[in-house]
């Protein structure tokens, strides 16, 4: 039986129009809304299956601010049994802190007679991208860390997961207990079925605080650079742009015959 | 006070990264430029590093670093940094350098930013990084005692130094300890051809997005790759809904291309999918709506439906 716990991060979306608050130091997502990373929907697509080939459990935390709830029953809808919130104002948290205060819950649930036996998050953050919260967290652990991986599966007490390196997929076999970010692409996401949502609602969340002092992120201000102007060339439109479009592809030696 | 650049090898070349890296390091002027590498420094890459105006090129030689394993090489960089003195410590913004400073950082205790494009001032160290994606810049102050950075692909052109490096060979010596090896590669599966990695080399990468219109819709654009002896590329709605394979996609979440053309067919062209294309020479764009950022960001640009235009271009190929 395999406990997973699975890391996520609610951001504002990023896909559209990335607006900033007056001051310049946060993206502002009251307009286009709030996610989570890809790489954190494939890490729960992971868990849930790691999970389910065990009966095992998932476990799903965030830290961030009270609304991060939402992200949490998003992927307790999915296959998630049991939710840890760690409130804290996540912007004010560098990784070494976010890294500090998932350490604590793992170490209190630990204390508590649960273990977990792989910790999943994802290889990277949609908005800070800081790319290390996950190696941080392990060396708090003490534990094995493997970044970037694609897929996993576990076998008793060994974790076989496979990501992909310069010259192809690299597998990495290592003993539990382990921690993995996860890169998506080896994996589909799951989508909420109505009994999922329904489960979710009702399914248990811890809320808790970090007992640390956050040494922050060190962000001074964000920018959101301008575009350049357009310098577009209009071919045509339509299929009768194909000749002037071939013309190009002639002019840029793309074509071999 | 140097600089210690961990320069990445790819089948017996610096990777460009790497020497976008060295460019960035040196331009910087924050005493001399020092490069390590994982395993036997090659000819070329000691040549590279000259060029770079490399002082000293710290090699670790040992066969028990012949299976990656991102905390040995974290073990060898701090061996690195503490014979060159570094103070920085920068790195390739590619999964490895991102994967293997992050080692570096927890087990040393120090401050890391990820994808960093510029620097705004060096005592306190400022930099400029890309977050969201790309889709803003975030300057941050890093304030360890050393600080480590790792750089955004295509932030800096590699250029030669003015004088060259000595380039000095200097074999460092890094007992391996077996607890940096719990987690290591133990085998890898070589890639079959026409999977990412010809995507991420290809001279012409034709792209489609959500106007390709299903899983059917593809013919045209397999015809027009293949034509062009070029790759397919994908955005992600068209991997999420299972019409392609994600080794397709092109993006933030994807591969990263860099070639010659990039006839982007049916794709708005978000700022997560420009994440992957940017570096392309000259980007054609097809597109219903002229409005849309692949269409304004493009060199060239057909405004209609790809399945009216595409099969019109093969025909026109003859
Ligand atoms: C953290 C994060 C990471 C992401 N990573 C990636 C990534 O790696 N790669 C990626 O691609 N996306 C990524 N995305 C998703 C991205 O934000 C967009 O949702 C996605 O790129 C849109 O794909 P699209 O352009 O195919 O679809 P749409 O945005 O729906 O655009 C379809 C386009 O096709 C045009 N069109 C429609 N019909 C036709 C037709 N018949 N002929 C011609 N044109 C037509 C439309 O005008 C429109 O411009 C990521 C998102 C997040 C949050
Ligand atoms: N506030 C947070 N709460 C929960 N998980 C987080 C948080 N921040 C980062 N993570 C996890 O760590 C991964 C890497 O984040 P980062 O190192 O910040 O890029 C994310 O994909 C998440 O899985």
């Amino acid at each position: 039986m395999s406990n997973v716990l699975v890391c996520v991060k609610r951001v504002p979306d990023p896909t559209g129009e990335v607006v900033l608050t007056p001051d310049g130091m946060r993206v502002d997502g009251r307009f286009a809304g709030y996610t989570t990373s890809p790489h954190e929907e494939a890490a729960v697509a992971l868990a849930v299956a790691v999970a389910e080939a065990s009966e095992g459990t998932v476990t799903v935390l965030s830290v961030g601010p009270p609304e991060s709830i939402e992200q949490i029953r998003a992927a307790l809808a999915v296959g998630g049994t049991d939710g840890i919130l760690v409130e804290a104002d996540s912007d004010l948290l560098g990784p070494a802190d976010v890294a500090a205060a998932i350490a604590e819950a793992v170490q209190a649930r630990q204390a508590a007679g649960t273990t977990y036996d792989l910790v999943l998050l994802g290889n990277d953050a949609a908005d800070t991208g800081d790319f290390q919260v996950g190696v941080r967290l392990s060396y708090l652990l003490d534990r094995p860390v493997v970044a970037g991986i694609q897929t996993v599966e576990v076998d008793g007490d060994v974790a076989t997961l496979r990501g992909e390196g310069p010259e192809g997929t690299e597998v990495y076999e290592v003993t539990l207990p382990a921690v993995a970010t996860v890169l998506e692409g080896g994996v589909t996401p799951r989508y909420p079925s109505v009994m999922g949502r329904m489960r979710a609602k009702k399914a248990e969340v811890e809320t808790r605080t970090w007992s640390g002092s956050p040494a922050g992120s060190g962000r001074e201000a964000l920018v959101v650079p301008e575009p350049p102007p357009s310098q577009v060339t209009v071919l045509g439109e339509g299929a009768a742009a194909a000749p002037a479009l071939v013309a190009v592809l002639r002019e840029l030696k793309v074509v071999q015959r | 006070m140097s600089v210690l650049v961990l320069v990445e090898v790819e089948e017996g070349r610096t990777s460009l990264v790497s020497r976008e890296a060295l460019t960035f390091a040196r331009a910087l002027g924050a005493g001399d430029v020092h490069a390590v590498v994982v395993g036997a420094a090659s000819a070329a890459t000691v040549a590279d590093c000259r060029d770079a105006g490399v002082a000293v090129v710290h090699e670790a030689v040992d066969p028990a670093l012949d299976r990656y394993a991102a905390a040995a090489w974290a073990a060898v960089v701090e061996a690195a940094g503490r014979a060159a003195r570094a103070d920085l410590v920068v790195a390739p913004g590619t999964g490895r350098g991102n994967e293997v400073l992050a080692h570096v950082a927890a087990r040393r205790g120090l401050q890391m930013a990820a994808n960093v494009v510029s620097v705004t001032s060096l005592a306190p160290l400022v930099v400029e990084r890309q977050v969201v994606g790309g889709a803003a810049l975030e300057r941050a102050t890093v304030s360890s005692r050393v600080r480590l950075l790792t750089m955004a692909g295509h932030a800096v052109e590699p250029s030669p130094a003015a004088t060259p490096g000595e380039a000095r060979v200097s074999p460092l010596a890094v007992p391996v300890d077996p607890r940096d090896m719990r987690a290591q590669v133990v085998r890898v599966e070589r890639r079959e051809k026409g999977d990412s990695a010809g995507l991420a080399g290809a001279r012409v990468v034709v792209g489609a997005g959500r106007g390709a219109g299903g899983p059917d819709g593809f013919a045209a654009v397999d015809a027009l790759a293949e034509r062009l002896g070029g790759a397919v590329g994908v955005s992600r709605v068209v991997t999420s809904l299972g019409w392609r394979p994600h080794h397709e996609q092109v993006g933030q979440t994807g591969s990263r291309i860099a070639p010659d053309l990039y006839l982007a067919c049916g794709i708005s062209g978000s700022i997560q999918h420009w994440a992957g294309c940017a570096s392309s020479r000259t980007i054609i764009a097809v597109n219903t709506d002229a409005e849309a950022p692949m269409v304004t960001k493009a060199d060239y640009a057909v405004i209609g439906d790809m399945h009216e235009v595409l099969p019109a271009v093969l025909d026109e190929l003859g």
